[in-house]
């Protein structure tokens, strides 16, 4: 198996916890660790592992395009955009890790055989990833539903400075992801910083508001997907099981990390990367030439 | 004479505490009397503010464009007001149509540790050249020293003024005057308090908010508000006056918008009950206490034990969801 080789750009918590996931890769290989600042925690972290870094952020790929198959970009939602006009155009394969909904946007339990034939790969967010799976089999055993509601809930201490400046980016893109995978007609998505000590575990809330609901095959397909979820984030867990309450239903999933670069409360950051990891590696094992 | 600027969200907290069902009628009766009694500022909406409307919080039967709309016709001296929490509500879906449709005020709100999230709000609300404040609530939650970081980071972002709130009516007066002078001595914008009544403290700790350099403060008529209640305007204004200081509000005027709105738009009178009594002590958000109830009920356990639970998570305002948790894992403990 030869490995991809991959890039990352940016050298926040997403980025650095992707370096460490893909450092255990059997498919992928780092072979260049970027952002804009030499002395951050994240680019100690890469420099203490032994990887290659630069502090020359999107430069360091136009100056050396042939360097990497694969580019994650790990920035915000604003320059992820930049980014892809220059990536693009070098004919690099872009998971975005940004709400920047420039490609395709992907749930690996849901559509990775469609996704990882796409150029430019979103990857949501966190909370699209926990609730779009539970919100996608709402939509597949209920017809005409009105109202899909997903609220988050997550450690204060997971969320860096990219992800708060995105908060806006984040509630659209969650939002289009719910109405695109469960034909809902109108979406919410609210999401709730806790500061609590010690940290809360990422907590995800689907609400749907329908009359009739399947309540027991909604559980027998809910625990199906939880099983292929957890094969690539081992942490993700049925917290509460399908409800019918005040006229919704209700389900509860937590979250978990692997506790790689975040201590394991922060589910948030495991779930997307965990999620951006399994596309890049299904490319790598479809591409092997 | 010192003056207090007054700032009532009667139609906006106490929407928490009709399920935010208030309608458009009600809307447009007591503007008009708040408007006529020279209220400065009226804030209008969902309980949780802009773009909150949701099965998270409690779904609205109007738009934030109806009430805002509405409101904006009876106001005609008053200035219409907005509560804003970013995570609920968007500069693109939410933000930019308030402004469009002529509010004056806007309050962006985060939770008290969490004051960067509120960056974009407030810099676009300055931008587009309205009044901005920044809002800390559950500031019970928070030492003094990190409530004064938080709201700094908010002058910067420029918030005109900072709110801190006792959203779960957990303040004693030593907390307020510990709290309130560390902001004044620290800030150069006004600070103001926004009071709950848990703990029949509302009016004493607003009191104590000025006395410690406070310059803005919230009140409702009767106290219509989450859970217990707010400071009681009426009340307020009457204590104002008695200790010389000068709001605008005609005494008289806000008598009769108390009662109106008593009789126009409350199915009954806040008081303090014994779970919000609890609450208190608990620390936790007064917007759960319908909530609390409902599930309380349909799950047949102690609405006490709920407050609790919630109060040892730390939960925050925003984080209904979690009420359900916790009553399916108590009673799961007692089988």
């Amino acid at each position: 198996m030869i490995k991809k080789r991959v890039a990352i750009i940016g050298s926040g918590n997403i980025g650095t916890d992707l370096l460490i996931k893909i450092q255990r890769s059997s498919y992928l290989e780092c072979v260049l660790f970027i952002g804009r600042n030499l002395s951050s925690p994240g680019m100690a972290k890469a420099i203490s592992l032994g990887i290659k870094v630069s502090d020359e952020s999107i430069q360091a790929i136009i100056k050396d395009p042939d360097c990497c198959d694969i580019v994650f970009d790990a920035t915000s939602a604003k320059d992820a955009i930049h980014h892809w006009e220059i990536l693009e155009k070098l004919g690099k394969i872009v998971i975005d890790m940004t709400p920047a909904k420039l490609g395709g946007l992907c749930i690996p339990a849901v559509n990775m055989a469609e996704s990882i034939i796409l150029k430019n790969i979103n990857m949501i967010t966190c909370g699209g990833q926990a609730s779009i799976p539970i919100a996608y089999l709402i939509g597949k055993l209920h017809k005409d539903i009105e109202y899909i509601e997903v609220v988050s809930s997550i450690a204060s201490k997971s969320a860096g400075p990219a992800t708060r400046l995105n908060l806006d980016e984040y509630i659209e893109t969650t939002e289009l992801g719910v109405k695109l995978f469960s034909n809902a007609k109108n979406a919410k998505a609210i999401l709730n910083l806790n500061p609590a000590e010690p940290c809360i575990d990422m907590q995800t809330t689907i609400f749907a508001k329908l009359d009739n609901p399947k309540i027991d095959e909604l559980k027998i397909e809910v625990d199906k997907m939880i099983t292929s979820i957890k094969k690539y984030v081992p942490g993700y867990q049925l917290l509460v099981e399908p409800i019918y309450e005040n006229g919704k239903i209700v389900v509860m999933i937590k979250v978990q990390g692997l506790g790689d670069y975040l201590p394991k409360y922060a589910g948030n950051l495991d779930i997307i990367n965990c999620a951006a990891v399994a596309v890049a590696e299904q490319f790598a094992i479809n591409n092997q030439s | 004479m010192k003056n207090i600027l007054i700032s009532d969200p009667t139609l906006r907290d106490g929407n928490h505490a009709v399920s935010h069902k208030l309608n458009l009628k009600q809307i447009a009766i007591y503007c008009e009397a708040a408007n006529y009694a020279n209220v400065p500022i009226v804030e209008v909406g969902h309980g949780n503010g802009l773009g909150a409307s949701s099965l998270q919080v409690g779904l609205s039967d109007v738009t934030d464009r109806q009430m805002l709309e509405t409101a904006k016709k009876h106001l005609t001296k008053s200035k219409l007001g907005i509560h804003c929490i970013p995570g609920f509500a968007t500069i693109k879906r939410d933000l930019a149509n308030a402004i469009d449709i002529g509010v004056d005020v806007i309050r962006v709100a985060s939770h008290c540790t969490e004051a960067d999230i509120t960056q974009r709000h407030l810099g676009y609300i300055r931008e587009r050249g309205k009044e901005a404040y920044g809002v800390l609530m559950m500031s019970h939650m928070a030492p003094a020293n990190l409530l004064l970081e938080e709201a700094q980071k908010m002058e910067n972002y420029g918030a005109e003024g900072i709110i801190i709130m006792d959203s779960a009516g957990a303040y004693l007066p030593s907390d307020v005057t510990e709290k309130i002078s560390t902001l004044v001595e620290g800030l150069d914008i006004p600070v103001g308090f926004h009071a709950h009544n848990n703990l029949g403290l509302a009016i004493a700790n607003s009191i104590t908010a000025l006395e410690s350099g406070a310059k803005i403060l919230d009140g409702t008529a009767r106290g219509f508000g989450a859970g217990a209640g707010n400071a009681q305007l009426e009340v307020l204004v009457a204590v104002l006056i008695k200790m010389g200081y000068k709001t605008g509000i005609d005494l008289y005027n806000i008598l009769d918008a108390s009662d109106i709105a008593e009789k126009e738009i409350m199915p009954s009178i806040p008081v303090i009950k014994s779970e919000s009594i609890v609450s208190g002590l608990a620390g936790v958000f007064s917007g759960f206490s319908k909530h609390v109830k409902r599930i309380s009920e349909e799950f047949k356990i102690d609405q006490r034990d709920i407050y609790f639970e919630l109060g040892k998570r730390r939960v925050v305002a925003g984080q209904e969801d979690i009420i359900i948790e916790v009553a399916m894992e108590i009673l799961k403990n007692k089988k």
